[in-house]
């Protein structure tokens, strides 16, 4: 019998990106089908794909043999596949039922039947093991593993034949994760298949059947075993990239001045445990840790974005008020946020005023701008950094993700700063103009700036850093020197938390 | 939200063509120094010259229909004293909605402050104690609003809303639906022609210079980069180290303080306050600024556009009413240009 799902030479570019480049994934019923794969190696890509969202440039998709076009959400709903997001879509404001018959509500003549909804959601919260859900209680009152069950109610409510669940259990604890996995097992024992993102190998080997590993596009593996498949093996498979990126050279000797920035036992509940951290003129700290391990978080709370739950940071010694980004940008701290359209620049405005949009005090008098002292100062960073075109007075939008970031850091270069946060600092830049921000960054650093990277890219990290902190779940597991460190050992730290090799 | 999972993917599909580096650099534009700066960054755009060629046109309908009324000096004066209290109360809104707010408070906080410096004891402290009373009034509403909607934190729209219905009824309580008429000459003698500079009444010179000062600061100082930043991407604005909570309180008291020298020239136009007062400003101002090109969401906008879009709206007022045109084709009127304005907008955005 044919499998439920074949896809074959799924290719689908994305302006400067080949995102998944001749994918082959086949997906039998009742099995739990899990996809493995770094940052970026295509995952959500084939996931939209599946869902509707996206159109691959090429290859076939067959749903029992025979071929199928998944030209638009609601076809992919019409064959029964679901997708449950990481970044929930539910409305808040709507009751669980209001969300679990959304857009396809329980009415006759266009009135919506609210007892017949609820009743029937009642059901699917029955059959999913967790009959305490109100179906009238409001979505946002639910606690993230709640409203992960609604979604999944959601999905149920159609004729569902395939699950496709990305990184569920990352917001979860450890008992909801029991709780999710019954209801995996129960889902695939009535003939449903499932499609199983996770970044947690010991996941994988609970529930998975078969694993398919993808990397940088492509299918790196398929029709492994999801339990018997060694984890070194998995590991490398996810790693061992064809693209290697230039990155400039360390300094001989490790940075000795004393630190600017010091944290001490700085934690946020929830989000990340008591950390001591110490950033040292001219040196490079890297973060590695995957999304959701508090990474950004970290970063925001150094930078005064969110107020510590408990312990200080310190700069030359002088304590910052907790959660007051104006104080930490006096002391000298920059942050280049992840999002960088939307947490940064402002897309309307030239790189000019993008760039001085934190230094202003510095060219006026009692609040009148100096325009043409504005000018030169912007300009004189933009040219250090090699802004290309090297034309600051075009609005931001106009210039390529690695210019726009080259406009974020001279922003911070401008207010003469000493500490720079840099989240995901390249981001939707050309695979190509990498090597040359690489260059721009270790050179801030040999200028005296300390420097804190944070990037899901391990390789980025190892690279670029001088020293690495390793981070699991909000905790750091590991602090050495980059050299010491390669990409396997990292990855294994981050999925594991437990060494191998 | 900083963890989403958007991924290089969406930034790749919707990042902008680079700028062709071959291309010859042109001389940039409103950045030269002296006089020749000033003039370039104060040149007028297509939609503001567009609002121009409608202000002529208007002239032309006006001076067809009416030649003997339109075209005088008395006529035109008329125009911009008229012109002249909306166009200072459009002045502040104009920066409440590009720093990316919205103030539905002004007609009333014209109303209050214009029945509070007309109080008899009010009058007692002669022209001097009215104007500070109306300034100070209008700070203060302002205040409130700011305070609401920096430290509240409340949407712009309901708490300007509700200083809009409770500043006219403290003005209606003051006054007790009375008129107040202005008895303190000096104040009275501002409207008479015998106080013309030039022939130009000192209402418009008011006018004049509140719009001059308010283009220079929203373009010459750091206050109105700050507005524009914060209004054209809060959250940046926070991340880049401007304190975004004190910009908004500033730009209401801004807004407040448009409202309470607007309210004093009203009472010098009108010799009296009352509760009345300042009726539906809040549609004007903001209609004006809109036509003359501010963005609603804020981040952008121009303060000539504005002044444009005022005497746009007041002409278009005169020539009804010299034609004795009923008020009801007036606001029909009025609300297609609106329309019109904001298609012409939509379309030159999405080319």
């Amino acid at each position: 019998m044919a499998p439920l799902l074949t896809m074959s030479g799924i290719t689908k570019s994305f302006p400067g990106v080949r995102a998944l480049d001749g994918v082959e994934l086949d997906v039998e019923a009742g099995e739990v089908h899990c996809l493995l794969g770094q940052n970026g190696a295509g995952k959500s890509t084939l996931i939209k794909v599946l869902a509707g969202a996206h159109r691959p440039d090429e290859g076939e998709i067959r749903w029992q043999g025979e071929p199928v076009a998944l030209d638009a959400p609601v076809a992919a709903m019409r064959l029964g596949i679901a997708t449950i997001y990481q970044e929930l879509d539910l409305v808040e404001h709507l009751s669980v039922a209001e969300n679990v018959f959304l857009g396809h509500e329980v009415a006759s003549r266009g009135f919506v039947r609210p007892r017949a909804a609820r009743s029937r959601t009642a059901a699917l919260l029955a059959r999913l093991g967790h009959p305490e859900i109100d179906p009238n209680t409001l979505v946002g009152a639910l606690s993230a593993a709640g409203a992960q069950v609604v979604s999944m109610a959601r999905a149920l409510s159609h004729d569902v034949r395939l699950i496709v669940m990305d990184e569920p259990s990352a917001a979860l604890d450890p008992d909801e994760v029991d709780n999710l996995f019954r209801i995996v097992a129960g889902l695939t024992a009535e003939g449903v298949a499932v499609v199983y993102i996770s970044h947690r190998l010991e996941e994988i080997r609970r529930i998975g059947d078969r694993v398919s590993v993808l990397k940088d596009g492509r299918v790196a593996a398929r029709d492994l075993p999801a339990a018997e498949t060694p984890t070194e093996c998995l590991v490398s498979l996810m790693t061992g990239r064809d693209v290697e990126y230039a990155f400039p050279e360390r300094p001989a000797e490790p940075a000795r001045a004393d630190p600017v920035l010091r944290a001490e036992g700085l934690a946020r509940e929830g989000e990340f445990a008591p950390l001591d951290l110490e950033l040292r003129p001219g040196e490079i700290v890297g973060l590695a840790g995957l999304v959701g391990s508090g990474r950004s978080e970290i970063l925001e709370t150094l930078y005064g974005a969110r107020k510590p739950t408990a312990g200080r940071i310190l700069v030359d010694g002088r304590e910052l008020p907790a959660g007051r980004i104006t104080a930490a940008v006096r002391a000298g701290i920059g942050l280049a946020p992840e999002e960088r359209k939307s947490q940064a620049l402002l897309m309307l405005e030239s790189v000019t005023r993008n760039v001085s949009v934190s230094s202003l005090p510095r060219f006026s008098r009692g609040g009148w701008l100096d325009r043409a002292k504005e000018r030169a100062a912007a300009h004189r960073h933009t040219s250090d950094l090699a802004l290309s075109p090297d034309r600051p007075d075009r609005p931001v939008r106009t210039f390529s993700g690695g210019n726009q970031q080259k406009a974020v850091l001279a922003r911070w270069l401008l207010r003469e700063c000493r500490v720079l946060l840099l989240d995901e600092p390249t981001r939707g830049v050309d695979v190509g103009a990498r090597s040359e921000l690489y260059a721009v960054i270790r050179r801030l650093a040999d200028s005296g700036v300390c420097v804190l990277l944070v990037s899901s890219e391990v390789p980025e990290v190892l690279g670029l850093a001088d020293r690495v902190l390793v981070l699991r779940e909000g905790r750091v597991v590991h602090t050495a020197p980059a050299r010491e460190l390669d990409e396997h050992r990292v990855l294994d730290l981050v999925m594991e938390g437990s060494p191998s090799c | 939200m900083l963890n989403s999972p958007k991924g290089a993917s969406a930034e790749g599909r919707q990042a902008d063509p680079p700028v062709d580096p071959g291309k010859p650099v042109p001389p940039p534009a409103g950045t030269g120094s002296g006089l020749r700066g000033l003039l370039a960054g104060s040149r007028l755009d297509g939609r503001q010259l567009s609002l121009v060629g409608v202000l002529l046109v208007l002239a032309a309908i006006g001076a067809f229909t009416k030649p003997d009324d339109f075209l005088t000096g008395d006529n035109l004066q008329l125009i911009l004293t008229q012109a002249s209290v909306v166009g200072v109360v459009t002045v502040g809104v104009t920066f409440v909605i590009i720093g990316g707010g919205i103030d539905l408070s002004v007609g009333s906080m014209v109303a209050l402050a214009s029945v509070w410096a007309t109080t008899v004891a009010t009058q007692d402290l002669g022209l001097g104690g009215m104007l500070l009373c109306s300034v100070l009034v209008g700070l203060g509403a302002g205040l409130v609003n700011g305070l609401l909607i920096a430290y509240g934190p409340m949407v712009p729209f309901i708490a300007t809303l509700a200083m809009m219905a409770s500043a006219r009824g403290l003005a209606l309580q003051i006054s007790g639906g009375e008129t107040q008429v202005v008895t303190v000459d000096a104040v009275l003698e501002l409207g008479v022609p015998e106080s013309y500079v030039l022939g130009v009444p000192p209402l418009v010179l008011i006018f004049v210079a509140v719009a001059v000062l308010g283009w220079l600061v929203l373009n010459r100082t750091t206050f109105g980069r700050r507005t524009v930043a914060t209004g054209g991407n809060p959250e940046a604005s926070r991340l880049a180290g401007i304190a975004v909570k004190r910009q908004r309180l500033l730009l209401y008291l801004l807004s407040g303080l448009c409202c309470g020298i607007a309210a004093f020239m009203l009472v010098v136009l009108t010799g009296s306050g009352q509760s009345t007062n300042g009726n539906l400003y809040e549609l004007d101002a903001i209609a004006a600024a809109i036509i003359g090109g501010t963005l609603l969401s804020g981040g952008r906008g121009s303060i000539l556009g504005s002044v444009l879009g005022v005497l746009v709206f007041t002409t278009i007022t005169n020539l009804f009413a010299l034609n004795n045109l009923q008020t009801d084709v007036q606001q029909i009127a009025k609300g297609a240009i609106i329309v019109a304005a904001v298609l012409v907008q939509k379309g030159r955005n999405s080319q």
